[in-house]
């Protein structure tokens, strides 16, 4: 159970609404109950990003809606093909969030390449080579539930998180970034 | 104006042009030299062919096909322009100087090809990244990054 709900069930057995918590666990659950998104939306998976912002799905019930600037957001959600020319933007966007951020990969180009992997030359074979990616999302395009189910995923790593600086879950990104050249041709 | 009315119009107006006219899979097709290809496009641009449509070219192992195709709005006509280029001598005659929409085109064609365009105004890479190395589209086009697809795939 997330912990949003056993927050809430206890609110409902304390007589004067008031629960003892610990630190981490209420900056986890203001954490996960406003990741607001960075729509890095490339190709198709976008599609169903769009769709997943709109009433029908109304992701803004959730904490979770896209924000036009970097700088406001949480989670990258990387909906699309990522080619070679894009890698450095998206890199670049992803430094301009302030910490601390996730990475969503929705769709199979973001995991893999996708249908791109074979005998392509210009599509990044998956995000990880230069994103620490939180959550994936398989689909061609997964559908807005799915994103929704990445949603809560990414919501319980969340709550394994500290906000203590000594305990924080670190992301080793040993992969090469643009700048140590892997956005060049050979 | 079908293809008929198309090739006589063509042979009254330019007589030197009409052995090179041909029809190919039901479109009117005019092959030419690469170094006669400006002074063709020239006489068919003052024939009436007003719209470039597109630009493209073909890697065919031992050469470059060049494809053009050009419309008539006012004769309801299209007629294809074509050449072959030399791989050794990727080089020809840009056409942005009577049709300035080949300009980005001819630029994805030399992203791509690496054939270069005489008279281009700002002949550079238009999709790929400016530092890329090798034109993709080449057959002969080696990257180690590329993962073959396998037979059984």
């Amino acid at each position: 159970m997330a912990i949003v709900d056993r927050i809430g069930a206890a609110l409902d057995r304390s007589p004067g609404g008031v629960i003892l918590t610990g630190v981490d666990a209420l900056a986890d659950w203001a954490r996960g109950k406003s990741l607001w998104s960075m729509p890095m939306g490339t190709a198709c998976c976008a599609m169903e990003l769009i769709a997943a912002s709109f009433n029908k799905f109304d992701f803004d019930r959730h904490g979770t809606f896209p924000r036009p600037d970097p700088r406001h957001t949480d989670v990258m959600i990387v909906a699309g093909t990522i080619t070679y020319k894009m890698m450095p933007a998206v890199k670049r966007l992803y430094e301009q969030m302030p910490d601390p951020k996730w990475v969503i990969g929705m769709g199979n180009c973001t995991v893999s390449g996708g249908i791109f992997y074979y005998d392509t030359y210009s599509v990044v074979r998956g995000i990880e080579e230069f994103l620490p990616v939180d959550v994936f999302i398989a689909g061609c395009p997964p559908r807005p539930e799915s994103l929704q189910d990445g949603i809560l995923r990414l919501r319980e790593l969340i709550e394994q998180e500290s906000i203590a600086p000594g305990k924080r879950r670190e992301r080793p990104l040993t992969l090469p970034s643009p700048e140590d050249g892997c956005g060049e041709g050979e | 104006m079908n293809l008929d009315d198309l090739r006589d119009h063509l042979c009254s107006v330019y007589p030197d042009l009409c052995p090179l006219f041909s029809v190919e899979f039901g479109d009117g097709v005019l092959t030419v030299g690469p170094d006669a290809l400006f002074s063709a496009a020239n006489d068919l641009k003052n024939l009436g062919f007003d719209r470039l449509l597109m630009l493209t070219a073909v890697d065919r192992g031992e050469h470059f096909e060049y494809h053009c195709r050009l419309l008539s709005r006012a004769m309801s006509a299209a007629i294809t322009l074509k050449t072959e280029i030399p791989r050794d001598r990727p080089s020809v005659a840009s056409l942005v100087p009577l049709w300035p929409a080949a300009d980005w085109q001819e630029r994805e064609v030399f992203d791509l090809f690496g054939i270069r365009f005489a008279g281009h105004p700002d002949l550079r890479r238009i999709l790929l990244p400016d530092e890329w190395e090798g034109y993709p589209l080449r057959k002969d086009y080696a990257d180690p990054r590329v993962i073959r697809r396998p037979d059984y795939i």
